[in-house]
């Protein structure tokens, strides 16, 4: 459309952004299938559910802002913590549980955003990765309130509205994790489709010269952090609640890690990438589980190479590139 | 006889000097190009592995493999340099960590199968067994050697990069890049040769480290943390950095280890943030 963009205003081009593409539709629909065609795993697109939705909430500051972290795993943790020990001293009421451990990581969020505003490059990522460790070692530490690193066990929750038990086979817990994912990005599709997601792009391509328009990266970047850190935070209370415990691994590097292996594999600054590499990644995962870890991480290495070296906007941006030139020709 | 507070402080020392080997290299390079090398510690690793199938497969005796775990380590970093890393020097600093992450990783894997999982032991020379008492202390003999290894490693690079042609040509290529370039300074091959330097170094280290903290394939990654934090609080490009920094890492490691085990690591966490905070370039650093 380049002979309508000169008249388009910037209002009109964010409502042909937010317009919903046919594909997303099917893709929507689509996860519904595991009700039918593999009811016997279940818990494990509960578990594709809840990384995808961490991964979409990575999105947000990695592929749209542009902030690189190595610590996001923090504020999963957090709000696995908060849900899981909530549910521990005796309120196991689920929809409550999640906006409290939602809370909770977007008040840690917003704390800490103020110290990831100042820096970039080098210094942040160093900043992301400290303060990610020292989560995990106070979570470590914190053997009498957390379990340390044998988990937090004793989480019981009472049945979602009353009505659905989080039963054997998964059904709510499948149902519950793919609402909270499907609710949170209506929610970040606004997010992105509106004047503030605009701006985050801004910030990611020129941070300095942001402000010289008038936009103030600090103030966009803080947002944007604490809203990333809330919709971790429900992830992780997801997992806590769909599993009633919380293991060490949900605060560790690791976590940290896979997920932006993911984020990166799907394609990091579009909103189905962390979708689609959750997908890919957990299901590989679990694939090859009959192979050892460190073997399944050689594959990820190279996994990593490759992505960087031949697809550098991920395996969506590829095909969108591929649909681009197809439909140029 | 001194107190066993200078016993701790001796060992703290030696672990600190064991970290610079380790991490002078990468600070050298982050400085130099701006890359971010994550996968510096899988070099030190290739280094280490090196010299212990040498000791242990071939019966060599331990000093004469550590001019070999240097090589291999820099002839290997110097072939990923040219095929990899080079592409990448203007990309963004996510394309670096991931590639460098995906190397890691990969090694990671590649030691497990080849060596397994289990920490591997070495025999050190009988000559470097057993300690040396120095009013009342025990010092370890092998700590001693390590201490001066270190310090001689030190004196080559600060003379090396202060004296020599080519260290001129790093100085320069440090401070203003382009301007290097305009003198006719082949930017270029100067970082390949630092790289390799850098991750001989490395490798150095990883051999020296068995003897104090073993070797098992996660070394990758544990000591990446250490050697990171490192180079970030001292600052990038800055070898006097790197020195302070890692003997208060390396100080603070021991003494948090023998008076408040319960911390672990968290106080190293805690000061490299705050000194992050408080001068984003690091002790020393100048940007």
């Amino acid at each position: 459309m380049p002979s309508s963009a000169a008249t388009m205003t910037p209002q009109g081009w964010l409502r042909t952004q937010s317009r919903w593409h046919p594909l997303e539709i099917a893709f929507w629909l689509a996860t519904l299938l595991p009700f039918v065609l593999f009811p016997d795993y279940l818990s494990l697109a509960s578990q594709i559910a809840i990384t995808a939705l961490f991964a979409l909430s990575l999105d947000i500051i990695l592929g749209y802002a542009g902030i690189v972290s190595l610590g996001h795993a923090a504020f999963f943790g957090i709000g696995a913590y908060s849900a899981g020990l909530l549910a521990k001293f005796g309120w196991g009421e689920p929809l409550t549980g999640l906006a409290f451990a939602a809370a909770v990581a977007g008040l840690v969020g917003l704390a800490i955003s103020f110290v990831i505003a100042r820096f970039r490059h080098f210094t942040l990522i160093m900043i992301t990765l400290g303060l990610g460790l020292l989560a995990f070692e106070a979570a470590n530490r914190a053997h009498w309130l957390t379990g340390g690193s044998d988990g937090l066990q004793g989480v019981s929750m009472w049945p979602v509205l009353g009505l659905f038990k989080f039963d054997l086979y998964g059904y709510t817990a499948y149902t519950y994790s793919l609402v909270v994912l499907f609710v949170v990005f209506l929610g970040a599709r606004r997010l992105i489709n509106s004047p503030l997601g605009l701006a985050l792009r801004g910030i990611r391509e020129n941070w300095v010269r942001m402000p010289a328009i008038g936009a103030d990266s600090q103030a966009h970047i803080r947002k944007a952090y604490t809203i990333a850190a809330a919709m971790a935070g429900l992830a992780g209370a997801v997992l806590a609640q769909t599993t009633e415990s919380v293991s060490l691994e949900s605060i560790s590097f690791q976590r940290s890690a896979d997920v932006l292996v993911m984020l990166v594999l799907g394609g990091a600054g579009r909103l189905y990438g962390g979708l689609i590499g959750a997908i890919i990644f957990m299901v590989a995962r679990d694939q090859f589980s009959g192979i050892a870890p460190q073997y399944w991480y050689f594959w990820i290495g190279v996994l990593l190479v490759t992505v960087v070296m031949v697809l550098p906007n991920g395996i969506i941006g590829g095909l969108s590139h591929f649909y681009a030139r197809w439909r140029g020709k | 006889m001194l107190p066993p507070v200078f016993g701790v402080l001796f060992d703290g020392i030696a672990y600190g000097m064991l970290l610079f080997v380790l991490s002078v290299g990468l600070s050298v390079t982050l400085g130099l190009m701006n890359f971010v090398n994550l996968a510096h510690c899988a070099f030190a690793m290739l280094g280490g592995y090196v010299s212990i199938t040498l000791v242990n497969d071939f019966h060599w005796p331990f000093l004469a493999t550590l001019p070999l775990a240097f090589l291999s380590a820099a002839i290997v970093s110097v072939v990923l340099e040219r095929t990899l890393y080079r592409r990448l020097y203007r990309s963004s600093d996510l394309d670096q960590v991931l590639l460098t992450i995906g190397l890691a990783f990969i090694s990671v894997a590649i030691a497990a199968y080849i060596f397994g999982t289990i920490q591997q032991p070495v025999e050190t020379p009988a000559l470097l067994r057993g300690a040396v008492d120095f009013l009342g202390l025990g010092l370890g003999k092998y700590r001693l050697f390590l201490v001066g290894t270190a310090l001689v490693v030190t004196i080559l690079l600060v003379a090396g990069l202060e004296y020599t042609r080519f260290g001129a040509q790093v100085r320069a290529a440090v401070d203003n890049q382009r301007m290097a370039r305009g003198l006719g300074i082949d930017v270029d091959r100067t970082f390949a040769a630092t790289f390799a330097l850098g991750s001989g170094l490395a490798g150095l280290g990883g051999a020296l480290a068995i003897e104090i903290v073993g070797l098992d394939p996660n070394f990758a990654f544990t000591y990446l943390v250490y050697v990171l934090i490192i180079v970030s609080v001292g600052g990038l490009g800055s070898i006097a950095g790197s020195f302070a920094a890692a003997m208060l890492i390396g100080v603070s490691d021991v003494a948090g280890k023998y008076y408040a085990p319960e911390l672990g690591a968290f106080l190293i966490y805690l000061v490299m943030v705050a000194v992050l905070m408080w001068r984003p370039a690091g002790l020393f650093g100048r940007r």
